[in-house]
């Protein structure tokens, strides 16, 4: 008992109470979007003025759009690990619609709605959640008695940018699915004048969603994308690659049953149907909800849940990946490995150097608020 | 007669429509409409059912791990699959994690701003804010600096003009009655909730991977136990769970109930509105045994009628006469017509949408205006939920969940008959979410004991090879959601899902009429609810909020074997 209520009286004195610690928190947040973004310790200061210029002038508006959705993006958002929502909401951003957290409902809910778009032609970033049902006209989905596609079309001339977040916004995830009964379709693939960035995921991990937002407040423009419009930094590396039990798949160390010798120790789960070597994310790396685990550092296969089609392609879930040969993975595997150790021994390490290049960041973040503390009078100890 | 539209209906999860007509200040009349469909049902047929959890559970991402262990409790019914007993530990303190959080997110970011004034907290007096804290709770994040800095910083955020999710509400409505210090309280406790629930979730990070939506296993949990591992679960990850536990149980005592105590006193008048069919179904949930043993269940299984506490009648599922749906005002079509009631294991249905044509002003209630169908128990619209489950455990005299119902009814002042309301079924959520938080070390006891002798086994891998099923396989997986009963039918044929339904929560409460008429139990609380101004239909957002809707959990196609996957095809 005693260390959770530590940890309250932590956040008691954290974020909203005290200005020496915000600062100090501040800028150990910029030291660690520095690290998520690729850039080195030296970004630190600029991401900060970056940051401090935008929240001043007026918060740049976000408005939400939920469709074929469960949510589970919105609910993922409101576990972002640093910012925390509360802070993203209150301070960086303004969140003008959002129908799962606004308080007006309804005409007002609308008319919020139109009034951000109306202050922000050509400034607003949309996010969408959900897929977009096209068969039968669009029935499938109406909010205020307008279809999806209704709403896109009323809304991309105000965009500057559409984020689709989770696999559904982005690539048409589980409704597309077959047979696809509503013509289900990503984001991609009705916007036709504005960027789409794709940040995939079911859900997206929020903690790149804020990586992306950051980026636009410090640089002023989107993050480089690869060819499915996914932001390299969070995309740009398999699973397989950064993945912690990879050195048991180079020994040909494999669980072949849940719960066997394998699985108790931790083996690779290859063979139990990972879908690792044909999955693009950061989750080996990032991990979720706060650095707590991952879905294969918890014991289960990676499901692919960011690529395209997953629920098609990767399926059964509980198979090994079919087509494997295009990656060299099954002959690998049986043949027992050893010999790619050293290239993949950086990947090995990912969750790792990633912890330590944040630690290193946010030291860094501490002296810079140490030296600007020196400028000032120093705050009463809380 | 005026009527009102309120769609989005926003701080719920999904898309939902209420069309009521309002005459001498009250609601007369009704109309809940689920406006989206995806058909994930549909998409079932035909995949392996050690798969099914995973796309059952993207039903929903709110109450996420709901519909996955619906789904594999099917599963392993139909298979005859038993579970390991600390796996079964390992569900159910995920279960009442899960459960705990999602109350306590319903009430403060969800419910409470239906109750709650947020610029009316910049009124508040941070002394007296404190003092009312102190008088109702001793957590630590009391003081008067404490609350002089949260108004500060709503200050701050007020006046930069840019209101966000705060901005266009109904803030001038009268029905808004807290003083200004209790409002800035909650608005504390608004954030502090936001926080609290993304370090206590992680429960269901360490177990299951990931959360939204983390990784479950037909036989068991996917995890391990070996404390002589670094990689799998050990006493670091056991310490840390029961750290978060402790934090979880500590914020619903010292925060979620009091505070539920205080905001209720003041709004006790909504006891007499919102009561709706007055009938209750629980399948009941945490199982102690094996899955199936119903007389071993934690919180009973049972239905209410009538409001009549002294009967609890039996529920079985399976049974063809019991759970049935109506499609009469549904957009689909029955084979044998619209006005027949079907099981969900003889489930039948085509997609008909014959509502009015987008952009729509009003809804045709006279014909079909949903995408839910109508459920019903023995012909009974009934009302799922906390509310329920904690009348049926209250009913069958269960000491842990009829003590905290009574110190709450008492210190409300108010009879037993004050549950049948928008205020009751709003207390009966804090309640379960205590009654949940003190299961909680119990549970995690039980694991610890578990591996203490040794039976450290999480996964039955019998029936993992399909070569061992046989032919043909029926199954019914129960869940108690944090919104209701919940129940998944699945027919295996040949190795693969030949018919899945779920019937859902928000599909029993906020279903709509049926072929008799009979209206859905959202439709029937919403009947009689005061409202003051057309323009601001508060008081409707309040008896839905009440019921914590969740409509793309409702919303469901039903396959018929083959038949109308054609039909589909043809559209």
């Amino acid at each position: 008992m005693g260390d959770g209520i530590q940890t309250l009286h932590t956040w008691e004195r954290s974020g909203l109470l005290d200005d020496a610690w915000s600062r100090r928190e501040f800028l150990k947040f910029c030291g660690r979007m520095a690290v998520l973004l690729g850039l080195s310790d030296a970004f630190i200061p600029r991401i900060a003025r970056a940051l401090e210029t935008a929240i001043q002038n007026r918060r740049p508006s976000i408005v939400w759009l939920e469709f074929q959705d469960c949510a589970g993006n919105t609910e993922s958002f409101t576990r972002a690990d640093s910012p925390s929502v509360a802070q993203a909401v209150l301070e960086a951003v303004s969140l003008d619609y959002h129908e799962t957290l606004m308080a007006a409902a309804g005409h007002r809910a609308e008319e919020a709605r139109h009034k951000a778009l109306e202050a922000h032609r050509g400034q607003v970033i949309v996010v969408v959640e959900g897929s977009i049902p096209t068969k039968d006209d669009g029935i499938y989905c109406t909010i205020g008695g307008k279809t999806a596609l209704q709403i896109i079309r009323e809304v991309e001339p105000y965009a500057l940018v559409f984020v689709a977040v989770g696999t559904c916004a982005a690539f048409g995830g589980l409704p597309k699915a077959n047979p696809n009964p509503t013509g289900a379709v990503g984001v991609e693939d009705v916007v036709r004048t504005k960027p789409v960035i794709n940040l995939p995921g079911c859900p997206a991990n929020p903690d790149v969603l804020m990586g992306l937002l950051v980026h636009y407040l410090v640089f002023n423009r989107l993050p480089d994308l690869d060819a499915q419009r996914r932001p390299l930094f969070a995309f740009g590396k398999r699973i397989h690659d950064t993945c912690e039990r990879r050195p048991h798949f180079d020994a040909g160390q494999f669980a072949l049953a849940f719960d066997d010798y394998g699985a108790r120790q931790g083996y690779c789960l290859y063979k139990l149907g990972c879908k690792g070597p044909e999955t693009y994310n950061i989750c080996a790396s990032l991990r979720w909800n706060m650095q707590a685990s991952w879905p294969v550092k918890a014991g289960h296969p990676c499901i692919g849940c960011s690529e395209r089609d997953f629920w098609d392609r990767f399926t059964p879930f509980y198979e090994r990946l079919p087509e494997v040969r295009a990656f060299g993975v099954e002959q690998r595997a049986d043949r027992l490995g050893g010999t790619l150790v050293g290239v993949t021994a950086v990947g090995v390490l990912a969750h790792a150097l990633y912890t330590w290049a944040v630690r290193r960041a946010e030291r860094k973040a501490e002296e810079l608020a140490k030296k600007e503390g020196e400028a000032k009078p120093n705050p009463p100890e809380g | 007669m005026a009527r009102i539209v309120v769609d989005p209906i926003t701080r719920i999860e999904g898309h939902l429509r209420i069309e009521a007509e309002v005459d001498g200040g009250r609601i007369v009349r009704a109309y809940s409409s689920c406006t989206m469909w995806r058909g994930v049902e549909r998409i079932l047929i035909g995949r392996d059912p050690r798969d099914a959890w995973a796309f059952a559970q993207r039903i929903c991402g709110v109450c996420t791990t709901v519909h996955a262990y619906a789904s594999i409790r099917a599963v392993e019914d139909a298979l005859g699959i038993d579970v390991p007993p600390l796996a079964q530990a390992f569900r159910n303190l995920m279960i009442a994690t899960q459960n705990v959080h999602d109350h306590v997110m319903h009430f403060y970011h969800l419910h409470a701003l239906d109750w709650v004034n947020v610029p009316n907290a910049l009124k508040a007096d941070p002394k007296q804010t404190a003092d009312l804290a102190h008088a109702i709770s001793d957590w630590p994040n009391s003081s008067e600096a404490y609350f002089r800095d949260v108004q500060s910083k709503l200050k701050k955020f007020v006046e930069s003009g840019q209101l966000g999710i705060f901005d266009n509400a109904y803030w001038d409505h009268p029905a808004y009655k807290l003083p200004p210090e209790a409002d800035l309280l909650a608005v504390a406790h608004y954030l502090e909730a936001l926080d609290w629930q993304r370090r206590v979730i992680r429960i269901l990070t360490f177990l299951g991977g990931k959360d939204p939506h983390p990784n479950f296993l037909v036989g068991g949990v996917p995890l391990s136990v070996n404390l002589a591992s670094p990689s799998v679960v050990n006493a670091e990850v056991l310490s840390m769970i029961k750290t978060h536990i402790d934090e979880l149980k500590t914020f619903v005592e010292k925060v979620y109930i009091p505070d539920l105590l205080a905001i209720a006193g003041f709004y006790k008048e909504w006891a007499q509105w919102g009561a709706g069919v007055g009938n209750y179904l629980a399948y009941g949930e945490l199982p102690d045994g094996k899955t199936n043993q119903v007389d071993r269940l934690y919180l009973p299984r049972g239905a209410i009628l009538g409001r009549d506490l002294r009967t609890v009648h039996d529920v079985d599922p399976k049974d063809p006469e019991q759970v049935q749906e109506s499609v009469a005002h549904s957009y689909y079509r029955y084979g044998r017509g619209d006005d027949v009631l079907l099981h969900p294991f003889e489930g039948e249905t085509e997609p008909h949408y014959t509502g009015p044509k987008p952009p729509y002003e009003y809804l045709n209630v006279e014909s079909k205006y949903s995408w839910l169908k109508a459920p019903r128990w023995r012909g009974h619209s009934m009302e799922v939920g906390p509310l329920a489950r904690m009348l049926v455990a209250y009913a069958k005299g269960k000491p842990y969940v009829k003590a905290k119902v009574d110190y709450v009814l008492q210190k409300l002042d108010a009879p037993l008959t004050a549950l049948f309301s928008t205020l009751g079924r709003t207390a009966a959520r804090a309640i379960e979410a205590w009654v949940m938080a003190e299961y909680l070390p119990q549970v995690y006891d039980r694991i610890i004991s578990l591996i203490r002798m040794g039976d450290t086994t999480t996964f039955n891998a019998l029936k993992w090879d399909p070569e061992t099923w046989p032919r043909e396989a029926k199954g019914f997986g129960y869940m108690e959601a944090p919104r209701g009963a919940l129940g998944h039918w699945v027919t295996i044929r040949d190795g693969k899902i030949a018919h899945y339904q779920c019937v859902v929560p928000s599909t029993w409460n906020g279903g709509p009429r049926d072929a008799a008429g009979q209206p859905g139990p959202y439709e029937a609380a919403l009947e009689g609810t005061p409202i003051q101004n057309p323009e601001a239909p508060l008081e409707l957002l309040r008896t839905v909020h009440s019921f914590d809707p969740c409509m793309a959990c409702a919303a469901h196609i039903y396959d018929a074997q083959g038949r109308e996957i054609v039909r589909v095809r043809v559209q």
